[in-house]
């Protein structure tokens, strides 16, 4: 039997297909979406003989269960969590090969936020787009994962054995956003300011992927009135009339009419991905 | 040609221009300069209402440095179709909206059916666009109490724009109209029917007895609503 599927056992709080996202269509109104930790995904890729750029899943907090119709190998990695197949523990951060039929557990996270699953071949749902991605904000790429749901899966090159032992980040207890202040810096108070780069902001458990929600200071504008829309990217800061700053992640719009009072470099956004609900946040304003 | 170009985090520039006009000229230069091949290591060209957002950009300090020299070029006529988007204008906000012009429904249908527009930009929700072409004097204000769900194909208007709501969501906009064209069509090349540089003219069909709104598209609205449509 070909049956090249997994079967969705248990969804999970959210459970949604990502790769690497959606590049290119920002002036359609697209989000570019994707992984909220990209790193994650290419070295989990790796770990099980894929593409870097092969769909994954990313769950939320509670983990999942599938069962694969085929043996194939999978990787479990991202936040920390428990793994079992048929019950028996098996390995997280590494390539662990499950039977057709077996009960693959991917328990919740013990520390962060997002455990991500890969498999030999990554997951063949329909791409939109150039992507597999769920797009959370505008709808596009497959609806979350749900229990009964069964997703197909590529054929398994199985070129393996690229890593063997990884790196792997913890879950950040302070999360530290570099950032390059502007394009509307100019928009805010010199102490808003100035409490923007000397204060601690604490990570709200309203964040989710199109936000990274904050709680802290107000940041107090130093002029009225209103910013025509403009385009926003990934990593931008936005601060509402509220004061309270918004971190842009990937299923952010593509256009926005809040100022932006800084940018955090891409390559601090993974840990976000992993900062549970009151994590300090700081921001360190560079070049 | 007025431009001030502002960096945005490590590897994108937003420019800012005087106006829509300009940056609509900006634009459309932009667009020019990349088809020819000018233009490389930009991979998202972002219009707005008076900025163009260029992201993914491989060496952002040298084209920023590059950009206040260009010739400023015209706004080229564009050779290709007028896009026609029929519409029932029923929408529920139309008196609402001829009373804020200060003339007649029949009045206001004619006055945006003889207007060619154009799309300024995109952003809000895939596949919506914001155009622009109707004469300033027929601004009109958000409604003050945004709908919770606005149907897929409504006309509507906020502020210098016409929209066209490609699925159901929420919205604050004052709706005049519905249609039935595709607005987004993720098998179609490009996918929006209303990509930015797009001319637009809505027609009148039917009576206002036509339904209003239709079944909404089966999408799961957003986790939050930090896309307010316009923000401006």
């Amino acid at each position: 039997m070909t049956d090249r599927a997994v079967a969705v056992v248990r969804a999970g709080a959210l459970t949604t297909v990502q790769d690497l996202g959606r590049a290119g269509y920002a002036h359609l109104g697209v989000p570019r979406s994707g992984a909220l930790d990209p790193g994650a995904v290419r070295l989990l890729n790796r770990l099980v003989g894929s593409a870097e750029e092969a769909a994954v899943l990313e769950t939320t907090v509670d983990g999942c269960a599938l069962r694969p119709r085929c043996a194939v190998t999978v990787a479990v990695g991202g936040a920390p969590c428990p793994v079992r197949v048929d019950g028996r523990p098996a390995a997280w951060g590494t390539a662990v090969r499950v039977l057709a039929g077996s009960l693959l557990e991917v328990g919740a996270a013990v520390r962060g936020l997002r455990s991500y699953v890969a498999f030999g071949g990554g997951l063949a749902v329909d791409p939109v787009l150039g992507s597999r991605s769920t797009d959370l904000l505008s709808g596009l790429g497959p609806a979350p994962l749900a229990e009964g749901a069964v997703l197909p899966l590529g054929a398994d090159t199985a070129a393996r054995g690229s890593v063997d032992a990884p790196p792997w980040p913890g879950p950040p207890d302070e999360l530290v956003l570099r950032v390059r202040l502007g394009p509307r810096d100019d928009w805010f108070t010199a102490a808003a300011l100035r409490a923007f780069a000397t204060r601690a902001y604490r990570v709200s458990p309203a964040s989710n992927r199109i936000g990274l929600r904050l709680e802290g200071p107000a940041l107090e504008r130093a002029r009225p009135g209103e910013l025509a829309s403009e385009g926003m990217v990934l990593g931008a800061v936005q601060v509402p009339p509220d004061g309270r700053p918004v971190v842009f992640l990937a299923d952010h719009p593509t256009t926005g009419g809040y100022p932006v009072v800084a940018v955090v470099r891409e390559a601090d956004l993974g840990a976000a991905a992993q900062a549970v609900p009151g994590t300090p946040v700081r921001f360190i304003p560079v070049r | 040609m007025s431009v001030r170009t502002l960096r945005v985090g490590d590897r994108a520039l937003l420019v800012e221009l005087a106006g829509g006009a300009e940056t609509e000229a900006f634009h459309a230069e932009l667009l020019r300069r990349r088809a020819a091949g000018a233009l490389p290591g930009v991979r998202e060209i972002v219009p707005a209402a008076r900025t163009v957002l260029l992201d993914g950009v491989d060496e952002p300090g040298r084209l920023a440095a590059e950009l206040p020299r260009w010739e400023s070029g015209p706004l080229h006529a564009r050779v290709e179709a007028v896009v026609e988007v029929p519409v029932r204008y029923d929408g529920p906000d139309l008196t609402e909206v001829a009373a804020l012009w200060g003339v007649s429904v029949e009045e206001a249908v004619r006055v945006h059916t003889a207007t060619e527009f154009r799309v300024a930009f995109c952003g809000f929700a895939p596949g919506f666009g914001y155009l622009t072409g109707l004469d300033e004097r027929y601004e009109v204000p958000r409604r003050a109490t945004p709908r919770t769900a606005v149907p897929a194909g409504s006309v509507a208007l906020a502020g210098p724009y016409t929209g066209v709501y490609p699925r159901s969501s929420p919205g604050g906009w004052q709706l005049i109209g519905t249609t039935d064209v595709v607005l987004w069509d993720t098998g179609r090349e490009p996918a929006a029917l209303l990509a930015p540089g797009t001319r637009v003219r809505f027609t009148a069909v039917g009576g206002p007895t036509g339904e209003v709104g239709r079944v909404p598209v089966g999408v799961p609205t957003a986790e939050v609503g930090y896309a307010a449509e316009g923000g401006r």
